[in-house]
């Protein structure tokens, strides 16, 4: 078999494994899924009627619903993270990584094989999120091809915020830290237009929220869902996507070969 | 007998340190194929680091290491194709069941699945662990998970074994039946290397036997010629004052005596014609003794007979025995 052959194979393997450990370990997952849920449901039924009233003169509840689901949705891929972060750092404290190391194996396998199972458990994730906002009120306008490139955009931020979190999980010296480390990423949304459009805010907050990487994400994400305008945000979206999980995947990989054996 | 067999593990210099800490100071190996080898040593002697280093978990600072001709830091993944690991850690998946751990390992060697299913059979029956084959190993005893852990390390067939205590903490019964199975893998033409703290462990097992301490070789050689190098055990008599431990240095001429612990060491193989012997000449001196104890030669004797001190391992969880040790330890080296 070719090196591609076995790269392949060894990441299908430890996919598996991973995908296991989901089905043994529910409940990490509906935890995750549990925070943007909540979330949503304080936004939406607590906040929802003044905050609708604050985006337009008609603006209500139903209004609020649509304009929060974006950024709920992010909390939800950066709530994954959390996750993520927490299953590698567990995994390193196992004796079995120093098993994996002494065998012929496709090395980065074990954290391919983390990869795509936190951003298939993310993807389900935002499936079960999209559900419960669509009971609340969310009604996007977008057609089939918008449904399709608004998945993309999200299979793109998710792909790049779990390369970030295997880093920070593999970084970690304790599964503690590990959980501790992605939280600010659940906050990122806040500080960006997820909840508010950003030029309500003071100027030194406005900049930092025009600025990070959320926020182009969310703007586009409402685009293509309610046909508002995207402009360049959909070019820096892509943009910030790709320099996240190149950078993080290089990191992710220089922690990984740094070799901690105990 | 052996010299035509090859040479399956040698180390040329091996050399390693942490900052100032030189934990291994060039080791010289030399293992033939289908044999075991013990590696002997207390905590902190480099033994797990020896074994990391071969098993390309831990890269040199000096030297070479070669496994069935292969360099480990040249060619860590040819290596990696010959060996098997079973570390002091436990190395197994939780989460999973005996037979998914299994699995991993057969998927993970690239068996094909016929072969793999047939291999995962074997070992579940060789490895007593039909039972509890579909339980998740966190569910498992420290002994059934140890027999997971080598199950797993066997998956791939591996030409060369590395085990890295693979009986401490192991009740008396696991470990004999650990020892059933290293000798039935040898027996097979797979060459081992184990390390272990524990002496008896090295005399059961190993064909040849090395004393690290200090990251160096000490000595070497047969467990056969190995014992030669300890000296033999002793009685060690106690007694209430000082008029009995007197007449009994005059009865006993070869022994030691300590006058501020009121104990005397009279020289001993610890077998009991030696024992009634010491006895009888008490009897026959009407001499009155407070307490008796055998002592045995354990792994503190042999590191007391090859360097001249106690090795002063922190961790023994037996004080009296600890203190018995150090005290010998000082009695003898003020003999010399």
């Amino acid at each position: 078999m070719s090196t591609l052959t076995f790269a392949l194979r060894d990441s299908t393997t430890m996919l598996r494994r991973n995908l296991l450990h989901m089905r043994r370990y529910p409940s990490l997952t509906l935890m995750l899924i549990g925070i943007p849920v909540i979330l949503l449901l304080l936004f939406v039924y607590v906040f929802g009627g003044t905050l609708g009233a604050g985006l337009g003169p008609s603006g209500d509840r139903t209004d609020y619903a649509n304009y929060v689901t974006p950024g709920i949705l992010l909390i939800t891929v950066a709530s994954a993270a959390q996750g993520t972060a927490i299953s590698v750092a567990m995994d390193m404290a196992e004796g079995i990584i120093a098993r994996f190391r002494t065998m012929a194996i496709f090395r980065p396998s074990v954290l391919t094989g983390h990869v795509v199972g936190s951003v298939f458990q993310s993807m389900l994730s935002l499936v079960a999120v999209t559900g419960v906002a669509l009971l609340v009120g969310f009604r996007p306008t977008a057609t089939a091809v918008e449904w399709l490139a608004a998945v993309g955009v999200l299979a793109m931020i998710t792909f790049a915020v779990t390369w970030l979190s295997v880093a920070l999980g593999l970084v970690s010296k304790s599964v503690e830290t590990a959980s501790n480390l992605p939280m600010p990423l659940v906050l990122l949304p806040f500080l960006g237009s997820g909840f508010v459009p950003t030029d309500s805010m003071p100027t030194p907050v406005r900049l930092f929220a025009d600025y990070q990487p959320f926020t182009p994400v969310m703007e586009t994400l409402r685009g293509l869902l309610f046909g508002t305008g995207i402009g360049v945000n959909g070019l820096l979206a892509v943009g910030w996507c790709a320099v996240i999980t190149v950078t993080c995947f290089l990191w992710a990989k220089a922690l990984y070969n740094r070799g901690r054996t105990a | 007998m052996t010299s035509s067999r090859k040479p399956a593990i040698v180390t040329t210099e091996l050399r390693k340190s942490y900052g100032a800490k030189v934990v291994l100071d060039g080791i010289d190996l030399m293992i033939t194929e289908g044999t075991i080898f013990a590696l002997l040593g207390p905590n902190g002697a480099g033994k797990t680091t020896t074994v990391q280093i071969l098993s390309t978990l831990l890269r040199a600072d000096g030297g070479h290491a070669r496994i069935l001709g292969h360099d480990v830091t040249r060619e860590p993944d040819a290596v990696r194709e010959l060996i098997g690991v079973t570390g002091q850690f436990s190395a197994v998946d939780n989460l999973l069941t005996g037979r998914e751990n299994l699995n991993l390992m057969a998927d993970l060697c690239h068996l094909d699945r016929a072969t793999g299913r047939r291999r995962i059979a074997e070992l579940i029956e060789q490895f007593d662990l039909a039972e509890a084959a579909d339980k998740p190993a966190a569910t498992y005893s420290g002994g059934m998970r140890r027999r997971l852990d080598l199950a797993m390390t066997l998956v791939g067939d591996p030409r060369v074994i590395f085990l890295d205590e693979p009986t401490t903490g192991l009740d008396p019964r696991s470990r004999r039946a650990m020892w059933h199975v290293i000798r039935a893998l040898a027996a097979e033409g797979v060459t081992i290397l184990l390390t272990t703290q524990y002496l008896e462990e090295a005399d059961q097992l190993a064909d040849r036997v090395a004393f690290l301490d200090h990251g160096r070789l000490i000595a070497e050689g047969t467990p056969h010629e190995l014992k030669r190098l300890i000296p033999g055990g002793h009685v060690v008599l106690r007694f209430d004052d000082q008029e009995g431990l007197d007449s009994a240095a005059r009865t006993f001429a070869a022994a030691t005596r300590d006058d501020a612990a009121l104990t005397l060491q009279v020289p001993s193989d610890g077998g009991v014609g030696s024992l009634r012997s010491v006895l009888d000449h008490l009897d026959r001196d009407a001499i009155t003794v407070a307490g008796l104890a055998v002592h045995t030669p354990d792994l503190d004797d042999v590191f007391l007979a090859l360097t001249g001190r106690p090795d002063g391992r922190a961790d023994q969880p037996d004080d009296r025995r600890d203190t018995r040790a150090g005290r010998s330890g000082q009695e003898r080296a003020s003999a010399r």
